[in-house]
């Protein structure tokens, strides 16, 4: 791995895991810190950083635990690093607090949780997306969140860097959620010539040295353009409710207009954020909605159950939060029954039945077994009555 | 001391929080006169803390201020000294913040030796929640958790400090400006992990719940309860049994990680 | 070829098929453009107990990254022939090491016996290439992939300064192809 893809001028061929993808499309998006504590299996993401990152002049620590990596990647990244850890399920679990900091903070970063079997120990070697909804919910309280979850090798990168571009959009920490199937298989991927990639960064205030700064005034956007510490601006910054100032502020009116403004500042611009895919929805009598690498096995599935005649179609959500209600819907639209197959119990098929509603059948195909989820199964669904 | 104190402060945020005869604006009035003797540009410093009483220094200082969350300042704070260390990194934090929640953190940010100094404001309770005992509690002592006195060991900070790895560590009492201000001045010039353990009184929790009376009895105590260490030699064992050492305790030179990780890049990037 | 060729390569931790998975489908997807995944069996059992590796070929875009209908099993302990025996359909390939898989593969499976490793420890002289020599084999029983893209994907993964080894196990395997499995290479024609 001596070719430092992320800076080549021409595309790169590679055969790769999604963990060595996921690294790759980190250092494209400018990544430039990341902080982490091993666990399976998401390891290899923290092992290539700790090779690759220093030879770009970027900066690996491997912490104590979860908790101090996910703190690190908050400080880093006020100080102007693009920034990143990984882990899975238990890790992920440790790390919450400190997401919830970061989107109250607004401080951009990404976190990849490379989902695996749980609660507590669990499977950590089978495949699993029974973090779904923690990706959602993790945190305490009312929060704005942004999920990704890719299904193949490019998608892995794509995604990657679609979450530091999210993140530094909408100041906020954004994840990427990988099941193991995904993160562990390797396929061929193109890396596309630097110039090729859209790289979004945080946006800067308008300021002339002295001018006063509020960190968190936001324009029509909702976003307040950022300054990282050491530019000149002295600025705090809490987990405590503040105003636009970033002091703590206690006044029931400043809370209201905080805690709207998190979560209306991913809602107002959420059509930004969808991305998905429609495969032979437009007829679709049967639509399958699945993601990640469950979503490989509903497309053998459709096309299998198209060659014995059904109009069967796959919805594939790639932004799984904030969810894309309406395009499911449309892709719903001919829909006589709705399958969803996850590796958990059912977390996103609830979402699917409440975009619905009762007027549609919606049947879940769900595994949690630490195997993959077979085509046979998802197809026995959409034929079975 | 005729130095101008506000040139530090964010005057709009005053009043502070802290109760009549905390110790903690005492200290903090010690590391503001300790960084108008580096003249370190203000724009270069960041303050970092995690969440109790405190936590809140901070926001009363006109640096790059982080309130983080609670324990988790030092790994708030090594984030930002790695992603750029020209940045001074000074960490606030309490007893409770930096020994129990954050202990796993301190001992780590001990061993990994970046130029970051913390400053304990160790006042023995957990002030902000309510006086509950926390890991400095001596024994015997009266917390709202330990209404019966605390029968577990506290914790050493120093020693704790130095078995772990920082390469500067000192107590102090707020009570000795003097020596406070030595201190902390010299933890800030050194190059690595340096700890002070700042004693404070509180008199609100544990000088009422243990009967320690007010603000100078309670500083009184804390001197019956050390001695200095330049005199350690000349006092006999018996003399110092169950007491504090003040004063710089440790002191020692050893890479510090930013720069070791810097000749890393330099090493891999040719 | 069918449009999907799936290949489950399967014995112990330390024998080189993870490695040999990768090459496999490196070969096909990067130096012959076709399309490939490769994955394998992760946890405690790939450090020195079961260890399993699979590769899907396929002229078209692959969906479902795991084996459902095994085309070619390669087995290097009697364990793994046990195991993923009773997984292969009628039409699959089986390549066994006639030393390590004592029992007998079912007749109703095409089959070759060859002893991979003792060929890779006594003809090449190094053991650590069983991997490259079971996919000489493959190689030249299937030719799944074509011996350039082969060669440049063992080249392209090997430890420097191995080079000639790994090229030699590649030939010993092709040659033992046609020792012990000429009815195939009949067949195929």
């Amino acid at each position: 791995m001596s070719a430092e893809a992320t800076e080549k001028k021409a595309p790169v061929i590679k055969f790769l895991a999604g963990n060595e993808a996921c690294m790759e499309g980190a250092l494209a998006a400018g990544c430039r810190f990341f902080a982490g504590y091993p666990i399976s299996p998401s390891s290899e993401i923290a092992e290539k950083m700790s090779g690759r990152l220093p030879k770009l002049g970027g900066k690996f620590i491997q912490m104590e635990d979860e908790i101090a990596s996910m703190g690190a990647i908050i400080g880093a990244s006020l100080a102007g690093a693009k920034s990143m850890t990984a882990t899975s399920g238990p890790g992920f679990s440790l790390m919450q607090e400190n997401i919830g900091y970061a989107m109250m903070a607004e401080v951009p970063c990404v976190v990849v949780n490379v989902m695996r079997g749980g609660p507590s120990t669990g499977n950590p070697t089978g495949p699993s997306q029974s973090d779904v909804m923690q990706c959602r919910w993790g945190t305490h309280g009312d929060h704005p969140a942004i999920v990704l979850s890719p299904n193949s090798i490019r998608e892995a990168f794509d995604t990657t860097v679609q979450c530091f571009n999210f993140a530094e959009q909408f100041r906020t920490c954004v994840v990427l959620a990988m099941d193991e199937i995904v993160a562990h298989m390797r396929e061929k991927i193109v890396i596309p010539a630097k110039e090729d990639i859209k790289i979004v960064n945080r946006k800067k205030p308008n300021l002339k040295p002295g001018d006063p700064y509020k960190p968190y005034e936001a324009d029509a956007s909702l976003i307040p353009p950022m300054m990282n510490f050491g530019e000149g601006f002295r600025y705090h910054v809490t987990g405590l409710d503040h105003d636009a100032t970033g002091f703590p502020s206690g006044a029931p009116d400043n809370q209201e207009i905080l805690h709207r403004r998190l979560v209306d500042k991913v809602e107002m611009h959420k059509d930004e954020l969808f991305l998905f895919e429609n495969h032979r929805t437009e007829d679709a009598e049967v639509l399958v909605v699945a993601y990640g690498s469950t979503s490989r096995s509903a497309k053998r599935a459709v096309e299998e159950a198209r060659a014995q005649g059904i109009k069967a179609g796959l919805f594939r959500p790639i932004t799984l939060f904030p969810i894309p209600e309406k395009q499911i819907a449309l892709a719903a639209s001919h829909a006589k029954k709705v399958v969803v197959p996850e590796m958990n119990l059912g977390q996103y098929r609830l979402e699917v039945e409440r975009i619905l509603g009762p007027a549609v059948p919606v049947v879940g195909v769900h595994r949690v077994n630490g195997e993959p989820i077979a085509p046979s199964l998802i197809l026995s669904a959409i034929v079975g009555g | 001391m005729s130095m101008d104190y506000f040139q530090y402060l964010r005057k709009e945020r005053m009043p502070h929080i802290w109760c009549p005869g905390c110790g903690h604006g005492t200290i903090m009035k010690s590391i503001l006169r300790a960084l108008d003797k580096l003249k370190w540009a203000k724009d270069d410093v960041v303050v970092v803390s995690g969440i109790g009483c405190s936590s809140r220094t901070p926001g009363y200082l006109d640096f790059n201020t982080l309130h983080t969350t609670h324990g988790r300042a030092l790994s708030f704070a090594q984030g930002v000294k790695v992603a750029n260390p020209n940045l001074k990194v000074i960490v606030i934090s309490g007893d409770g913040d930096a020994m129990a929640i954050g202990g796993n953190h301190f001992i780590h940010a001990c061993r990994r030796n970046m130029d970051i100094t913390l400053i304990v404001f160790n006042n023995n309770i957990y002030g902000m929640t309510g006086g509950q005992a926390s890991p400095t509690t001596f024994t015997g002592s009266k917390g709202t958790t330990a209404p019966y006195g605390a029968i577990e060991q506290p914790f050493d900070v120093c020693n704790m400090a130095q078995a772990s790895g920082a390469t500067y560590v000192a107590r102090a009492l707020d009570i000795d400006a003097v020596a406070m201000d030595r201190v902390i001045l010299s933890a800030l010039q050194n190059k690595g992990f340096s700890v002070v353990d700042a004693w404070s009184q509180c008199t609100t929790y544990f000088g009422r719940q243990n009967k320690w009376g007010d603000a100078s009895e309670m500083m009184d105590r804390y001197k019956e309860m050390t001695y200095n260490v330049r005199l350690a030699e000349k006092m006999s064992p018996e003399e110092k049994a169950g007491k504090y050492p003040v004063g710089m305790l440790f002191q020692t030179s050893r890479p510090e990680w930013c720069e070791e990780y810097g000749k890393l890049i330099e090493r891999v990037s040719k | 070829m069918s449009k999907r060729y799936e290949i489950r390569l399967a014995g112990l931790g330390g024998q080189g098929l993870v490695l040999a998975g990768v090459i496999l489908a490196e070969a096909a997807s990067i130096f012959e453009n076709k399309n490939a995944v490769q994955s394998q069996s992760y946890g405690p059992e790939s450090r020195g107990g079961a260890s399993k590796s699979e590769v899907i070929i396929s002229d078209e875009e692959i969906d479902y990254p795991k084996a459902t209908h095994i085309d070619l099993l390669l087995c290097l302990t009697d364990a793994a022939a046990e195991k993923y025996l009773k997984d292969c359909p009628e039409t699959a390939l089986v390549i066994a090491d006639s030393d390590l898989v004592p029992s007998a593969i079912p007749e109703k499976y095409r089959s070759v016996k060859a002893p991979i490793t003792r060929l890779a420890r006594e003809t090449v002289g190094k053991e650590f290439v069983t991997n490259i020599v079971a996919l000489g084999l493959i190689q030249e029983l299937t030719g799944i992939v074509g011996l350039p893209a082969l060669e440049k994907a063992v080249l392209g993964r090997v430890p420097k300064g191995t080079e000639d080894l790994n090229k030699r196990a590649l030939e010993v395997g092709r040659e033992a192809a046609h020792e012990y499995g000429a009815h195939i290479l009949s067949a195929r024609g």
